[in-house]
């Protein structure tokens, strides 16, 4: 694929596998495995069952009649909302579970923002009966407490990350840690396209599955399969890399990756990876994030906890270097304004992260007859106390 | 021929390495420690720079990085400070911290001012061995720098020789796949893996690091490699009030 991993595990300049040696053995075993693993008819048979009538796959494909008035175009949101556990994330999460099962992993990790990875991931290890730690931020704990609970529920164990600044990137710092410790029997289930080689590329195939169905759901509904703009929300990038997957290639499309601007990017309060970012090496890959002078990581700011990350996947930093997608930013306030239009619009509470996609409509021009399919990545419930705080109902 | 390899031509077994973190916990302190370390008879020395982010990294070592650059420690003022290293400190000196604020200082200019300024290595954990061929090797031999790998008993017999061939000073050997600050593991397997080091008869030393803080596992370590590497505690004796004097003492306590 033109825009795909090479065989050292690069995009470009980016991507690698910066990781101490003690993660080693993991990291390659992984990437001697995982395509083997992947293209394996009874991993694809199991993987395509339970997407089907575990997740509730395919996830439809739903033209927005009154976002469509109000925009000017065929608005399409892919609604990645209606799987099971709330997001796209349990695609990933179903995916590396079994992949685990197949390396014979006792027990798993995972690092959450938001706590729709770590949901998914106590979702998969509930169903297969596998020991589960999830790593959250402190400040995230409180901000997403509904998920905390539901991640206990299911049997998981949450660990606060409390180094740092207490968010995404801190979690995931812990169960790196974690996993240099038990080197053997524990796979990490990483929840984004971010981290060593081959994890981006492996994750980045295991959500590829939304915009695989929303191609055949264009071409059934409106006789095209090539949307004229495809747009999604980017922390790390783990709805967006899906959705853009399968139309890279067709270089007609245009991509649209909308980061967090925070209370906007020149305000010190913002995690848009790209405007403020350079390159350097985070969570084990070379990749755009942002940081001093010194080479020390800053600490994002977004109301989103899944979108307050300072950097983004290695393929995202290509596909903006070479201008293949073009990322744009949203604030906090936009963002909650356009999850309060979808509510009252199209009677969808969309999560906040999902939210700062669909802000982005406000600045685009369209022609009456462009098809715009956007990732709807997640659903609003975990949200409800920063929407009703914010707009004081 | 560094001073590294000097060292290690001399003196073969008993080798004690401390580290410690520039800019913990005073900001001007880096040379005045090493100072105190070399007079208390230490064999050489880790400098770490101090990141943000550090993963292979326990609690004590993580709060001195914070403390570290709360004091303002940068690569730029620790190449500063270390300006007068060889009017000072005649021990071999090793620079240690991850890779990001490198690829910022620039990696060329890194190895430039290390060789400079008299450092003899660098060790990066999160620098693996084919991104250090591909891209930062001739960065390391134009400069003389020694650049030291790690192996953990998960690390294959195929890829330690490779390690033992791109090395030319030691090899760090980890007490177990940890982060910094755990306890030294004594079990058959750990001692099969030394054991198995020792019989691939490396033509690098090995030193072993993490999990050393007494005599004891000092003494342990000694068993089977040219020597060990104390860190996270030797990082929280600078926590307490008067640390350069105690540096002495502690070095004492632990050198046999």
């Amino acid at each position: 694929m033109k825009y795909g991993v090479n065989d050292k595990g690069y995009y470009g300049d980016f991507g690698g596998a910066y990781i101490p040696e003690m993660l080693y053995p993991n990291v390659e075993e992984l990437r001697e495995q995982y395509l083997k693993i992947i293209h394996d008819a009874d991993f694809i048979a199991e993987f395509d069952q339970l997407l089907k009538d575990y997740v509730g796959r395919p996830s439809p494909l739903y033209r927005a009649k009154r976002f469509s008035e109000k925009y000017g175009a065929n608005i399409f949101f892919k609604r990645e909302d209606l799987n099971h556990t709330g997001s796209h994330k349990i695609n990933n999460a179903i995916g590396q579970i079994l992949l685990a099962i197949r390396l014979g992993k006792k027990r798993i990790i995972a690092e959450t923002g938001a706590g729709q990875h770590g949901v998914a991931t106590a979702t998969v290890c509930a169903l297969k009966g596998i020991e589960c730690v999830v790593y959250m931020g402190e400040v995230d704990m409180e901000r997403q407490a509904p998920n905390v609970s539901r991640m206990k529920m299911l049997g998981a164990k949450v660990v606060p990350a409390k180094s740092g600044s207490k968010t995404l990137k801190d979690a995931t710092n812990e169960a790196l840690r974690d996993w240099i410790g038990n080197p053997v029997d524990t796979h990490y289930i990483i929840g984004s396209v971010v981290g060593p080689y081959p994890y981006p590329d492996m994750v980045a195939r295991f959500q590829s599955i939304i915009s695989l169905e929303a191609k055949k759901q264009l071409l059934e509904q409106t006789g095209k399969e090539l949307p004229e703009y495809v747009m999604a929300c980017v922390g790390g990038g783990s709805n967006a890399m899906g959705m853009f997957y399968h139309f890279l290639n067709d270089e007609k499309v245009n991509l649209v990756a909308v980061e967090a601007a925070g209370k906007g990017v020149d305000s010190g309060h913002s995690a848009a990876t790209t405007f403020l970012g350079r390159e350097g090496v985070l969570h084990g890959s070379r990749t755009i994030l942002m940081q001093t002078d010194d080479g020390q990581v800053v600490e994002p700011y977004s109301i989103s906890a899944g979108l307050d990350y300072p950097g983004i996947g290695p393929q995202h930093a290509h596909l903006y270097k070479i201008n293949r997608a073009q990322y744009v930013s949203i604030t906090d306030d936009e963002a909650l304004q356009a999850g309060l239009l979808c509510s009252q619009l199209e009677g969808i509470i969309p999560a906040i992260e999902t939210a700062h996609a669909l802000a982005y409509l406000e600045k685009m021009t369209f022609k009456p007859d462009d098809n715009v399919v956007i990732c709807l990545s997640g659903r609003g419930d975990k949200d409800l106390d920063t929407y009703i705080k914010y707009f004081n109902f | 021929m560094n001073r590294l390899n000097a060292l290690f031509n001399k003196k073969k077994d008993n080798l004690l390495s401390i580290y410690y973190t520039a800019g913990y916990p005073e900001v001007n302190t880096t040379l005045d420690i090493a100072e105190a370390l070399e007079r208390a008879g230490v064999d050489f020395l880790e400098i770490g720079f101090p990141y943000s982010d550090p993963v292979a990294d326990g609690p004590t070592i993580q709060h001195s990085s914070e403390k570290a650059l709360e004091n303002g420690m940068t690569l730029t003022l620790l190449f500063e400070q270390l300006k007068d290293l060889r009017k000072r400190i005649t021990i071999p000196i090793l620079l240690m911290g991850y890779v990001n604020p490198i690829v910022q200082y620039g990696i060329e200019r890194f190895c430039k001012q290390a060789a400079e300024v008299g450092v003899d290595g660098i060790i990066v954990p999160d620098l693996p061995m084919y991104e250090y061929e591909a891209m930062y090797s001739r960065y390391f031999i134009d400069n003389n720098l020694s650049n030291i790998f790690l192996v953990t008993p998960q690390t294959s017999e195929e890829r330690i020789r490779k390690i033992d061939e791109l090395s030319n000073s030691f090899i760090y050997l980890l007490s177990s796949s940890s982060i910094t600050g755990g306890q030294l593991q004594v079990s058959v397997n750990i001692e099969d893996y030394y054991k198995r080091i020792k019989a691939m008869q490396l033509k690098n030393p090995a030193i072993i690091g993490f999990g050393i803080s007494d005599d004891k596992s000092f003494k342990k370590a000694c068993e089977y490699a040219a020597g060990a590497i104390v860190g996270s505690a030797f990082v929280k004796l600078l926590g307490t009030e008067g640390y350069l004097e105690k540096i002495q003492g502690f070095v004492k306590s632990i050198r046999f």
